[in-house]
């Protein structure tokens, strides 16, 4: 570790900070990832339990309400006497139909407020899947006037909360496919990078080839290779090894640089001749000083996963309806005419870019924190 | 020089094996084969296939013969003959489909490389010298977002614009008249000037990433004593850069064709279905959901051997220009 990365740190507590304390004092100092973090942590917060935050039924079709437009929420309520409160509410909408085109027209009831509440009484669903309850963080305090905030789709249903729902599952499949690729990676990256000499070789060419593939037609053939009538948890499975096939290069890359540096460091030389098992050279001894560069190299390949699902199922391939995910919603926005009609439907296409962005941002840092020879 | 480029096209021949075993792989994944789905439409059509028809079909196509000896049959036809099989959607040789979409696959991927270079050259270079300045601030930004938003949604909100703002559809790759049209100069200049959209699209992600590669490049040469020797001899700004750093930095944009050039096909095959560009990517789409998978497999096969060319390529001109590669 060099001393002059943290100067401003006591040069007490460095001495005999830990590397994590040290990688967390580098991380905290760079104000883009730290946003990244918090933007992240918020994200999947939401997907450990996206019921709560949903407002409707993600899954409730609304006839009376196809392509509603967004509602505002309007913060302070006045009065008729000109006083005002701070009670935030909206205007229901009223539904028309033109009379020559007979097309849907919505417009704002200004004379009427439905009024949003805080932790109210909404959709019945499990939190964690596990306890059964009603209690949101937004709803409306009359129940048959449901709350918009981006809108509904063809089907009535509403967007925010289809996107809060797809949090789930397009977070969760960068984890689960990284995770896949990590473990691939770490196995024939370690093996290839502790051995050197032949293994390494043959091992070498094989991440050259499979990094020399273009992704997407091969992940095309393989998901079109998946039966349709699969249940859906075994289809999200399916869809993670597809997109961790290809995946594990990149990583496995990364592990045999570090592993390949590291054999000839003098600590490991040093286990091996106390006799301690290859096993716990490679677990005990090598592993730990570079996780920080594997969690790095995750953090950033977890958004290019999550672009992955997304493009899958835009195309139709990847996760299938009733899977909501941020790909399955996009396909809603895939021809011209609905979106003409309903350009808020672009809203999950937003959702990627935030999460994208955010965990790319956190993922950098880590990075350059994770770097001991970063000044 | 000579063993070092023999030596590589050498290697080419066990991947292009590789690649064509996967992708005949790939047609072989699915449930049922071809005589299954044949029997299955006629069967749509009240016609009535027995068992025997079935096993005489099978046997025509060398359907029963074991996996290896169809994977021979296969690609032997491939390399001897050209001959791509049949496609059975179109009841067409699968090489009368493919060639002109590849062609022009070809020609828009090639454009997005240029495209992506001519972009992202100057902006890398500008960052790196204007170091935390307005502008490079800005350019960081737009570069994150750029590697951030997926071309195909970048693609649809340009569609959006084009209908809504502008009244205008966007998509294809040339007008009506010159659809069916043999090829002609006129032809031509309407592709060239269809073809700059899906270029900008596709080369946004591209030249996001390049631009983060160039910037750090050029940071780490430009505090090299040799820029300090050329300015101190009052060579101007300008020129200093162009003559030393730049063409040092340049090396990473021959060695990234390796590896933008697979990305730049998976996202102009997305970009292509959005856009309905006549390119493989539309195709190749259909022919997967209808299990058309001989031409699916043609398509794989074509487009992977085709990133693998390019890395090649890329390999060969880089040790063209940096001789420090040969000596591994």
């Amino acid at each position: 570790m060099t001393d002059t990365a943290l100067s401003s740190v006591d040069s007490k507590r460095l001495a005999v900070a830990s590397q994590w304390q040290l990688v967390w004092w580098a991380f905290r100092r760079h104000h883009l990832a730290m946003a990244g973090l918090v933007v992240t942590a918020f994200l999947y917060i939401i997907a450990i339990a996206p019921g709560f935050f949903a407002i409707n039924d993600p899954s409730q079709q609304n006839a009376r309400a196809a392509f509603h437009p967004p509602q505002v929420i309007h913060f302070i309520d006045r009065a008729a006497d000109g006083s005002w409160s701070f009670r935030p509410f909206i205007h229901p909408s009223v539904f028309k139909r033109d009379p020559q085109t007979l097309s849907a027209i919505y417009s704002e009831d200004k004379t009427r407020k439905n009024y949003v509440r805080f932790f109210g009484e909404g959709y019945e669903y499990k939190l964690f899947g596990l306890f059964s309850t009603t209690t949101h963080l937004i709803a409306s305090e009359n129940k048959a006037q449901p709350i918009f905030l981006l809108g509904t789709d063809r089907l009535g249903r509403c967007v925010f909360s289809r996107i809060i729902q797809g949090t789930q599952i397009s977070l969760s499949v960068g984890l689960v496919g990284v995770l896949l690729s990590l473990t691939i990676g770490i196995l024939l990256g370690g093996i290839s990078g502790y051995y050197g000499g032949r293994i390494d070789f043959a091992v070498q060419r094989v991440i050259e080839f499979v990094l020399s593939l273009p992704s997407i037609p091969i992940w095309l053939a393989l998901s079109a290779a998946l039966p349709q009538d699969w249940p859906a948890t075994l289809n999200y499975f399916m869809i993670t090894l597809i997109l961790s096939l290809t995946g594990w290069a990149q990583l496995a890359r990364v592990v045999r640089g570090r592993f390949l540096s590291l054999r000839t460091e003098e600590f490991v030389t040093a286990a091996r001749l106390d006799g301690a098992s290859e096993g716990r050279v490679i677990f005990r001894h090598m592993l730990p000083s570079f996780a920080s560069h594997i969690i790095a190299s995750i953090s950033l390949a977890i958004p290019a996963m999550i672009l992955a699902e997304t493009s899958l199922s835009f195309l139709g391939l990847g996760l299938q309806p009733p899977t909501i995910s941020w790909g399955v919603l996009l396909r809603e926005a895939q021809n011209i005419r609905s979106i003409a009609t309903a350009p808020w439907l672009f809203a999950p296409g937003v959702a990627v870019v935030v999460a994208v962005i955010a965990l790319n941002f956190l993922g950098d840092g880590l990075r350059d924190a994770a770097d001991p020879y970063n000044k | 020089m000579l063993r070092f480029i023999v030596k590589r096209l050498l290697w080419m021949v066990p991947s292009l094996i590789v690649v064509s075993f996967l992708a005949f792989v790939l047609i072989q994944l699915p449930p049922g084969d071809f005589v299954t789905t044949y029997i299955a439409t006629l069967a749509a059509s009240n016609e009535v296939v027995d068992q025997n028809t079935a096993a005489d079909l099978r046997a025509r196509f060398g359907l029963d013969r074991p996996m290896i000896v169809q994977y021979f049959k296969w690609i032997s036809g491939i390399v001897l003959r050209g001959d791509f099989g049949l496609s059975f959607e179109w009841q067409q040789p699968v090489s009368d489909l493919i060639w002109e979409r590849m062609a022009l696959t070809l020609v828009l991927t090639f454009s997005t490389l240029l495209a992506t270079w001519g972009i992202a050259l100057p902006i890398g270079v500008f960052s790196a010298v204007k170091k935390y300045s307005i502008g490079d601030y800005v350019v960081t930004f737009f570069s994150f977002l750029g590697l951030a938003i997926p071309s195909f949604l970048l693609a649809l909100v340009l569609m959006y614009v084009a209908a809504v703002e502008f009244g205008q559809e966007v998509g294809g790759l040339f007008s009506e008249q010159y659809l069916t049209a043999p090829w002609s100069i006129g032809k031509v200049i309407d592709l060239l000037q269809h073809l700059w959209i899906p270029v900008i699209i596709l080369a946004v992600s591209g030249t996001a990433s390049l631009i983060r590669v160039m910037r750090a490049n050029m940071l780490d040469e430009l505090n090299r004593p040799y820029v300090t020797t050329a300015r101190a001899k009052g060579l101007s700004e300008f020129h200093l850069l162009v003559k030393y750093p730049v063409r040092l930095a340049l090396n990473p944009f021959i060695s990234t064709i390796s590896w933008l050039l697979p990305n730049l096909v998976s996202g102009s095959i997305i970009v292509a279905i959005v856009l309905s560009l006549p390119t493989a990517g539309p195709l190749l789409l259909q022919s997967l959901m209808s299990q058309d998978m001989y031409l699916a497999g043609a398509f794989v096969l074509l487009i992977c051997a085709l990133t693998l060319i390019g890395s090649l390529i890329s390999d060969i001109l880089l040790a063209l220009v940096d001789p420090r590669i040969r000596l591994e």
